[in-house]
């Protein structure tokens, strides 16, 4: 892990485009690492893509909030924007340790920048009283 | 019993029902029925919690259940009548439907009809894995209903066998909720899920991926307590010696989708082998007229984007129909001609084309590729010629075909550019 110096070959596909160039990036270092050098890209979004791959990769992630008194016992959330790939599990500890109150709408701000990310977490369900689902029932 | 009478009937609350209904109360018909099994519409999107949703049609990365509400709402808001918990029994070719519902069973005679029943996984039954029958074995599908919708975590150590996308986006789920996947097993010698979600499902987590090694025995007494995986041949048979032992205590598949399709059947739709759809115009019109078929019932899309257009299409030539019929006349089905899949090509659709209107063709390849070109041949002329930089049997190609000089029937071939 620590000191490792060594360059060494990343294969992955770029996604930006459908071309789906077959990169191979050139690395150096770990943490963070560092690109040295990209091949295989048509165009220059390639080498962004890669860089940004390889140097800082931003991941949205979803996952689910548990409700009281809800027709149903989670609400799926999702960060409004991506994060750092090295937050993830922060930001999942975080997720996992909130409750949240029915009712609950789309869009509700469920947490506000959990692991320092500057990220919210929003919710992705509608998830009612547990009353008014057992009206709805009939 | 009475025999209610309507006008457009959809079965299926999913993406491709939604887009059904709203297009045919959009296209001018006043009487649309949407027919859900579920007690909630939205379909599979209820439990699809991940983004990557709407790209196309939204431009932004919504997840499943944000996308389904985009149409439930919409679907609130006009002159739609939905039915939940209303499942449908039999369709007849003169289009009247056995339903059960809380009210019980009864009958509707429909104008037209939409069949949007979306599909279901494959089990471990039509795959054939000897050894035990432990429980923790799941379909992906149902691992994830279990996870996103119940808050059951259906194991602590993973194996997934198969590389489709929905046991990729699994394999994270279950290391984001703090259990551990030992590997992705494929017997193909290339991944079947999406290269975005190969990176970012497998890749930042560390799962290895195992191409061309699939699950050949299940171990373990009422629990499952691993698997034994080998390597495969070209032709896919496990090589002797190659066995090793996976310990975990759940078993994902993540083994293809098929279409739901027992009511097409036993209403004597013709269906396509390759698809498990029916085979349909394009005006997505099956061989029974006023039978329309769209979504995953037609053919597995790889994105639900592409469901919304092509359900919205079919909608409204289901509407156009029944408003044609409610006026007293049984609309004419004009002449069509096979569509044939050539070589390079696993399945094409519209199966038929009738040819002289516009149309899209979706279709997929049988083999990764580079710089390839579609190409549809009518009696030895080359009608159309597309080059794509990239193809892959995950990824569901689409092209445009102008109505104009259009002729009914061809082959669709992809070949080297």
């Amino acid at each position: 892990m620590s000191g490792a110096r060594l360059p060494s070959h990343l294969k992955f596909l770029c996604v930006v485009c459908p071309n789906g160039c077959d990169l191979v990036v050139a690395v150096e270092g770990t943490s963070p690492p560092k690109v040295l050098d990209v091949t295989g890209h048509r165009c220059p979004r390639g080498v962004d893509y890669a860089v940004s791959e390889v140097e800082r990769p931003l991941r949205s992630i979803a996952s689910s909030v548990r409700v009281r008194g809800g027709e149903m016992s989670l609400a799926s959330v999702r960060t409004d924007r991506p994060i750092p790939l090295e937050s993830v599990f922060g930001v999942m500890e975080e997720i996992r340790r909130c409750v949240a109150e029915a009712p609950v709408r789309i869009g509700d701000v469920l947490l506000e920048n959990p692991a320092g990310t500057g990220c919210r977490i929003l919710a992705t369900r509608n998830v009612e009283h547990l009353e008014k689902r057992g009206c709805q029932r009939g | 019993m009475k025999c209610e009478i309507r006008g457009v009937v959809v079965i299926g609350g999913g993406p491709a029902g939604l887009a059904a209904a709203l297009s045919a109360v959009e296209a001018g018909c006043r009487d649309v029925l949407l027919l859900e099994r579920d007690i909630r519409l939205g379909g599979i999107l209820n439990q699809c919690i991940h983004d990557g949703f709407g790209l196309h049609a939204f431009g932004e990365a919504l997840s499943g259940p944000e996308y389904a509400a985009r149409y439930i709402d919409r679907v609130r808001t006009h002159d739609i009548e939905v039915r939940t918990g209303s499942m449908v029994l039999s369709l007849s070719r003169d289009r009247v439907l056995e339903v059960s519902s809380r009210n019980g069973y009864g009958t509707i005679r429909a104008d037209a009809v939409v069949l949007a029943m979306g599909c279901r996984e494959r089990t471990r039954e039509a795959l054939s894995i000897p050894g035990a029958r432990p429980s923790g074995i799941y379909t992906a599908g149902a691992a994830q209903n279990l996870m996103n919708l119940e808050n059951i975590l259906p194991g602590r150590r993973a194996v997934i066998l198969g590389s489709g996308d929905i046991g990729l986006i699994m394999a994270r789920r279950m290391v984001l909720e703090g259990a551990s996947v030992e590997g992705v097993y494929e017997v193909l010698p290339y991944a079947s899920g999406l290269p975005r979600n190969l990176r970012q499902c497998l890749d930042d987590y560390g799962i290895p991926l195992h191409l061309s090694t699939t699950v050949t025995e299940v171990l373990g007494k009422g629990r499952l307590e691993g698997v034994v995986v080998s390597r495969v041949d070209e032709s896919r048979s496990p090589i002797p010696g190659t066995e090793r032992e996976v310990p975990c205590d759940v078993l994902l598949l993540s083994v293809g989708l098929i279409p739901e399709n027992e009511l097409a059947r036993g209403c004597g739709i013709s269906l396509d082998f390759r698809t498990g759809g029916a085979v349909v115009d394009e005006t997505f019109m099956t061989d029974v007229p006023g039978v329309f078929a769209c979504g995953n019932a037609l053919h597995v899309h790889d994105l639900v984007d592409w469901v919304s257009v092509e359900a919205s299409e079919a909608g409204r030539e289901a509407a156009d129909w029944a408003v044609a019929f409610r006026r007293g006349r049984e609309p004419e089905v004009p002449v069509s001609l096979p569509v044939k899949a050539g070589e390079g090509v696993r399945y094409v659709l519209p199966g038929r084309l009738r040819g002289g209107r516009d149309a899209v063709l979706s279709l997929r390849v049988l083999a990764p590729g580079r710089d390839r070109d579609v190409i549809l041949r009518v009696e030895g002329r080359d009608v159309l010629r597309r080059t794509f930089p990239r193809v892959h049997p995950a990824e569901m190609l689409r092209l445009a075909v102008p109505g104009s000089d259009l002729p009914p029937g061809g082959v669709v071939e992809v070949v080297s550019s």
